[in-house]
């Protein structure tokens, strides 16, 4: 299939504040999403997420730069733009004293489907997103996994050509983010492309094609999945010890396994599958190690960041420097 | 599928936009109508704090005050404009909801005249005004509220009354989109709530002192509450026969009439404004 640019971005730029005193939260961001692709903006909190897909999503004005959705020019044809896109935001938009049903009917109405194909969609999408025995309770009731379900729902009457999920699962728990993910899944196996916002790793490694790293407000790093994790290394066998001359005979005893050792830490890269964590703690006991703690880590935000950017993500700014300070 | 590829005259594209902004004027109307339905206690209290004011002015105050006439007949209709003022500060509180939270990105990134929201708050809440209106009626008569008026001055009350709250909802509407939270846009009500006060609606404006006179004789809802009172009662705040109901319904209408314009017109700017 041949690239197909569906939404493409070209410096975009924003500020707050005053003419005098402006705090540029976008800092000229390039970004292209193609026909049928998954994109996932990635970054910490405050990088200009919310920023960049309410700019998309023709809510906000952009103080420079141009993007196009669908071949229609956001400043010019804003109108045009919505007809193709579907925005899930940030917060909730349900009217928490209707029913679930309720709430989908009325955005049925707005979407100016006639009633048979409302009522038929309405059916349909609440049994997709597994709310079908909850429909008629109101949504003050529901789970918060269940409202964001029915968040994205709400969003998907008439199929959009461009899907943006602005944080679909923060705050939810592992289980509600599961069923999300599949939720989700299944609206971009029916063809939907997705720009998706999120600040955990491993949710836009579980959807995305392409993954653009965010951060003050400008992309910093952009591939697949497997580019930047590539980049970032595997998962690993993290080893704690009572004191780092511990920690260091103890790296040099596991040296064939790749190990490193910073502080009191020690660390061995895996591919995190059973069998490899099982040889490497094998290797361990054989090597008369004995640490205080091991846990398995997958990489995190911190360590992307960390790695393809050579310092910490900037919200959290403060917290490297004084650890830094500290050793 | 094909209303989409057919080239569109230019007649039938204006035809489905007037068709579509209709639906979704209704649509959004039925939504704050219903929003409106399921919180019984917001409609309780919109009730029963004014009937409780109008209680505490019929029993406590009303032996003090000399009105000229039986005490409930004259306070009634100011009893009524405090009912619709609280209820317009719950209405400046839903537009302020739906604002503030995910609602209105929603609707404004959907191809729809997004300033519905708005006119469906507004209707929403005049259709329940009327509601709460007619229920402070009943009480009134309950307790001695005697109107004199015949089946036009009854339609020309109501519609004075409807005329009010249209105005303040409008207002209240223009106060939701600007303000910050709830809580100021409940600040409204409070305004809303002490307005009648300052004006014929409890205590005729000749026992007030004269620099307060002045004000409570010329502000706009004197004359709503003359009119109402006219065509309800055939009084004045003097408790003489009205007369010239026409020169006073006139400037009540205008009144009404510029605040509704302002309100609306306020309201859809900052509206639009918000797309920073
Ligand atoms: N309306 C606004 N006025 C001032 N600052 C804002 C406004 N909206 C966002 N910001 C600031 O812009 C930065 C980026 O915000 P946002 O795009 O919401 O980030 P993210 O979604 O990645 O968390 C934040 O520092 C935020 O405080
Ligand atoms: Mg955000």
């Amino acid at each position: 299939m041949p690239p197909d640019p569906l939404v493409v971005a070209r410096g975009l730029r924003k500020s707050y504040g005053t003419a005098r005193r402006p705090v540029t939260v976008l800092d000229g961001v390039d970004l292209t999403l193609h026909r049928g692709e998954v994109l996932a903006l990635l970054g910490p909190n405050g990088a200009g997420k919310t920023t960049t897909v309410r700019i998309l999503s023709t809510l906000l004005r952009p103080d420079a730069g141009t993007a196009t959705v669908a071949g229609h020019d956001l400043l010019t044809a804003p109108a045009r733009v919505r007809e193709v896109i579907s925005l899930t935001g940030q917060y909730a938009a349900v009217d928490e004293k209707l029913s679930g049903r309720e709430n989908l009917a009325v955005m049925g109405r707005l979407a100016h489907l006639p009633r048979r194909t409302a009522r038929r969609r309405v059916d349909e999408l609440l049994d997709a997103f597994d709310l079908g025995d909850a429909a008629d309770r109101r949504i003050s009731t529901y789970s918060g996994g269940m409202r964001r379900r029915l968040d994205l729902a709400a969003g998907l009457l008439r199929r959009p050509q461009v899907l943006f999920l602005d944080e679909p699962t923060t705050g939810l728990d592992p289980r509600s983010r599961q069923t999300m993910w599949e939720v989700i899944r299944d609206v971009i196996a029916e063809g939907t492309s997705l720009f998706l916002t999120t600040q955990y790793l491993e949710e836009a490694d579980q959807l995305a094609h392409r993954i653009a790293l965010i951060d003050g407000g400008r992309v910093v790093a952009e591939g697949t999945p497997e580019e930047l994790k590539r980049r970032v290394g595997d998962a690993g066998v993290e080893l704690t010890f009572a004191t780092a001359a511990l920690a260091a005979t103890s790296a040099a005893a596991l040296a064939e396994h790749g190990a490193t050792h910073e502080g009191d830490v020690v660390r061995l890269p895996t591919d995190g599958s059973l069998a490899h964590v099982r040889s490497l703690l094998t290797a361990i006991e054989k090597a008369g190690v004995t640490p205080e703690h091991w846990e398995v880590r997958a990489p995190t935000l911190d360590d992307v960041f960390l790695t393809l950017t050579g310092r910490a993500a900037r919200a959290r700014d403060t917290d490297p420097s004084d650890q830094e300070a500290a050793a | 599928m094909s209303a989409i590829h057919s080239p569109d005259t230019h007649a039938e594209t204006v035809g489905r936009r007037i068709r579509y902004a209709a639906s979704e004027l209704t649509t959004m109307s039925g939504r704050s109508l219903r929003l409106v339905r399921r919180d019984p206690d917001e409609l309780l209290i919109s009730l029963v704090l004014p009937i409780t004011i109008m209680l505490l002015f019929v029993y406590v105050f009303g032996g003090a005050i000399q009105s000229g006439t039986d005490y409930v007949t004259y306070a009634t209709p100011g009893v009524i404009l405090l009912c619709a003022g609280y209820g317009a500060s719950n209405t400046a509180i839903a537009v302020n909801q739906d604002m503030t939270t995910g609602t209105m990105d929603r609707f404004r990134s959907m191809p729809i005249a997004s300033a519905a929201v708005l006119v469906g708050h507004i209707v929403a809440s005049v259709v329940k005004n009327l509601v709460t209106t007619a229920m402070v009626l009943g009480v009134a008569a309950l307790i001695g509220f005697r109107p004199d008026a015949n089946a036009l001055e009854w339609l020309g009350a109501i519609a004075m009354i409807a005329g009010y709250i249209l105005a303040i909802t409008c207002l209240a509407a223009f106060v939701g989109v600007i303000v910050r939270g709830p809580a100021a846009a409940g600040g409204f009500g409070f305004f809303m709530l002490f307005a009648p006060y300052v004006s014929s609606a409890f205590v005729p404006p000749e026992t007030m002192p004269s620099w307060l006179r002045g004000f409570a004789e010329q502000q706009p809802v004197t004359p709503v509450i003359e009119t109402i009172r006219g065509l309800l009662v055939g009084l004045g705040s003097d408790a003489a026969p009205v007369t010239d109901l026409g020169g006073t319904a006139a400037i009540a209408v205008g009144w009404c009439a510029v605040f509704t314009v302002l309100g609306l017109v306020a309201a859809s700017w900052a509206f639009a404004r918000q797309r920073r």
